[in-house]
């Protein structure tokens, strides 16, 4: 893709320094809520209420508080990770794959209506996931699967904005040459696909799980709409079940805190892991 | 229970979107409508020797140890419970859904507030016609039982579980030290309150984000909010002199500065109660529980006295919260399930484990019968605290009716009361917005108002 980036000689130390202060200010204003919520997780209750929300203050609780939200109800809190892991790993999983196989038919097979389904596919992306719920419940309702695992599953394996990326990316990145070449060479498509194209398109399937993974994983409404056994919760709507038994259960309130960090822990390893993906394109240097 | 905090939102969509459903209103003497309520008579137990399951939701506390009892006692009836989370905390939305999906499945919980909200979704049976209920509802005290029939003859759409009559909660120590004696009158909460001020406290809080508390003292006054007419046609009127006249003693102590106008029921209020800055607390039963667990330091500092009058020697009361078990429309065991209803929120045994693991106040006539209920608390001084309460909730004003669209009339007047205790805006203009407000989302739901 681009040439590896060049420092130039030319730029001015000012504003570079202005850039690196505003990249700071910025990075701290993303990351007070984390701190926030670093600092408050590891107090006692009778801290939370009598300290400064910034900084530490009474013994250092975080690992027993952990201890205590990961036992409380039999392991519930663990069941609602397991179900987060669930929902948004297999429903980002196959919504990469679908999206990933529709992209590059839209972008690589010329057929009749091919525009039609993609503007299709493109107005699937206006609309919010919010507005699809109670249709889809009723959907659910029909075959009797509202209230389990595949109602929260099954809707999380779409993404028509994938769709959109994983076209684009396509188009621009598995060049027709290549396609051309493994056919030539007595490649079935499927495996063009899988052999070649997959591994082109690698940095966008990336973005597309990740945006799924975090979509799902932050997902609210869908499961409140579908699900009544609290064991079927994702984390999300856990927490929020926790939220409102508070005034019943004052424990709750610290456990809220520290479910909610817990809760991004996935979500940072996630983003980590796949970082490296989005360093390089492996076209690069692919066609002369 | 107690209202509302984050699920508005939810709520309100549910309202939205059930508009659909609601095209035909039949407000408070409606006919059943196609598919809807099941005809009263038709109320006959399966065959004997027959299984009956029944699903039961609901979000009170530890409710599976009562259905745990019943099941252990009625092999031939099984109750399968499912906790979900609070009613305009997203289980009234799944409740509109289900509705329209036709899988309700049989019983579930649903505040006094939003029954009509419900009723007007076609979503409720009939279970008056059960003989169960035809043969226990006068257990039940009538300003409940008005409320569960919407005022038709004979007519039970829910069993009353708890109730939430109002009393104030007083500190014993600081009253008796500063030789004053809990009010018996509003005049004399008035006049306390400019004497507390003097001594550096606030005699109470006007909860702006409680609306329902506000609404409870209305009622106390006579207030009503809405009325339907014989043929269907609901009126709505929050600016009635009766609710002026709380609107603008509050107002009054607002302005003096001589109540507390922070968030109710939460964090914030404990804070303050902890600090010993409010003398006062207007509260329901439910609140007992609350200021024990969240204000440790008031241990053996609190009494309860009854709600203080209008006129001297008045006996009016209001409720704030409470709720009901309501069998759905879908149901196709109603007499089962109101046999259950009526087991769970009037035997004895269910309702001192309703009140052990769930906190509640029972509606039953029978209450302060319970172990639980006739014991002197020590939190509160050694008073029996729940004598209080129970003389209370025979005191409820019994002609006072919830609208269809409440959680959306609680938004207007929760936002607006937040404006008002910040001085932008007075009680009494609120009150006329929320009319105005609650009109126009009823009329946008095709219900006809007058």
């Amino acid at each position: 893709m681009t040439a590896p980036t060049r420092t130039s000689t030319r730029q001015n130390p000012l504003s570079v320094g202005g850039a690196t202060l505003f990249m700071i200010l910025f990075a701290g204003y993303f990351l007070a809520p984390v701190w926030w919520l670093v600092v408050t997780a590891s107090k006692t209750r009778a801290e939370l209420r009598a300290s400064h929300g910034l900084w530490f203050s009474g013994p250092f609780e975080l690992p027993g508080n952990v201890a205590d939200v990961l036992g409380f109800d039999g392991g519930l809190f663990l069941k609602w990770m397991a179900n987060s892991v669930l929902y948004a790993g297999v429903g980002g999983a196959v919504a990469t794959l679908v999206a990933a196989m529709a992209g590059y038919a839209l972008a690589k097979y010329v057929f009749p209506g091919r525009e039609a389904v993609f503007n299709v596919i493109l107005a699937g992306v206006l609309v919010p996931t919010t507005a699809l719920a109670l249709p889809l419940f009723l959907l659910f309702s029909e075959v009797d699967a509202t209230n389990t695992h595949l109602a929260v599953l099954l809707p999380s394996c779409v993404s028509p904005f994938g769709v959109y990326l994983a076209r684009i990316y396509a188009a621009a990145s598995v060049p027709d040459e290549l396609i051309e070449a493994a056919r030539l060479d007595g490649a079935s498509e499927m495996r063009t696909f899988f052999a070649i194209a997959v591994r082109l398109m690698a940095p966008a399937l990336v973005t597309v799980f990740l945006f799924q993974f975090v979509a799902i994983w932050n997902n609210f409404f869908l499961p409140l709409v579908m699900l009544q056994d609290s064991t079927l919760y994702p984390i999300t709507l856990g927490l929020h079940t926790w939220n409102s038994q508070i005034p019943h259960n004052p424990d709750l309130q610290l456990f809220v805190i520290v479910g909610a960090l817990l809760s991004i822990v996935p979500l940072i390893v996630a983003f980590l892991f796949l970082q490296r993906f989005w360093r390089s394109g492996l076209g690069v240097g692919g066609v002369k | 229970m107690r209202n509302h905090r984050p699920g508005r939102l939810l709520a309100v969509t549910a309202a939205v979107v059930t508009t659909v459903a609601v095209t035909a209103a039949c407000g408070g003497g409606g006919d059943p409508g196609p598919g809807g309520t099941t005809a009263a008579g038709a109320c006959e137990p399966a065959p004997p020797g027959t299984k009956v399951e029944l699903t039961f939701t609901s979000w009170v506390p530890g409710m599976q140890k009562t259905v745990d009892l019943w099941n252990q006692n009625n092999p031939d009836i099984q109750v399968k419970y499912t906790e979900v989370v609070g009613g305009n905390d997203g289980t009234y939305q799944a409740y509109a859904n289900q509705i329209k999906a036709g899988t309700t499945g049989d019983l579930g919980m649903i505040e006094f507030d939003n029954l009509p909200s419900f009723r007007l979704q076609n979503g409720l049976a009939d279970i008056g016609g059960c003989q169960p209920v035809a043969e226990g509802i006068d257990g039940y005290p009538e300003w409940t039982r008005t409320q569960v029939s919407f005022g038709e003859e004979g007519a039970v759409y829910g069993v009353p579980q708890d109730v939430g009559p109002l009393a104030l909660y007083y500190r014993k120590d600081l009253y008796d030290a500063a030789g004053l004696k809990p009010p018996a009158t509003w005049d004399e909460y008035a006049q306390q309150a400019a004497q507390i001020q003097a001594q550096g406290g606030l005699i109470g809080n006007f909860m702006p984000d409680q609306p329902a508390w506000f609404t409870a003292l209305a009622w106390q006054n006579g207030a009503r909010w809405f009325t339907v007419g014989d043929d269907g046609t609901w009126k709505v009127d929050m600016t009635d002199p009766k609710t002026l006249q709380v609107a603008e003693f509050w107002q009054k102590l607002i302005d003096a500065e001589q109540v507390n106008t922070i968030p109710g029921i939460g964090d914030v209020e404990w804070q303050a109660l902890d600090a010993g800055q409010e003398w006062t607390l207007i509260g329901a039963p439910w609140t007992a529980k609350l200021i024990e667990t969240n204000v440790p330091s008031g241990n053996g500092k609190w009494a309860v006295a009854p709600l203080p009058q209008w006129s001297a020697g008045g006996t009016a009361g209001g409720s704030w919260g409470g709720s009901t078990t309501v069998v759905w429309a879908g149901s196709a065991h109603p007499y089962e399930a109101a046999k259950f209803a009526m087991w769970a929120f009037g035997d004895p045994a269910a309702l001192a484990l309703n009140n052990e693991n769930g906190g509640q106040f029972p509606a039953h006539t029978g209450q302060t019968d319970l172990p639980a209920l006739s014991e002197p608390s020590a939190y509160f001084g050694g008073q029996v605290i729940w004598t209080e309460f129970a003389k209370a909730n025979d005191q409820v004003d019994p002609s006072f009716a919830w609208g269809p669209t409440m959680t959306d009339t609680y938004d207007t007047l929760s936002n607006g009361f937040g404006q008002a205790v910040n001085g932008q805006a007075k009680l009494a203009d609120v009150l006329g917005d929320a009319q105005a407000r609650t009109i126009e989302t009823m009329k946008a739901q095709a219900i006809q108002v007058g």
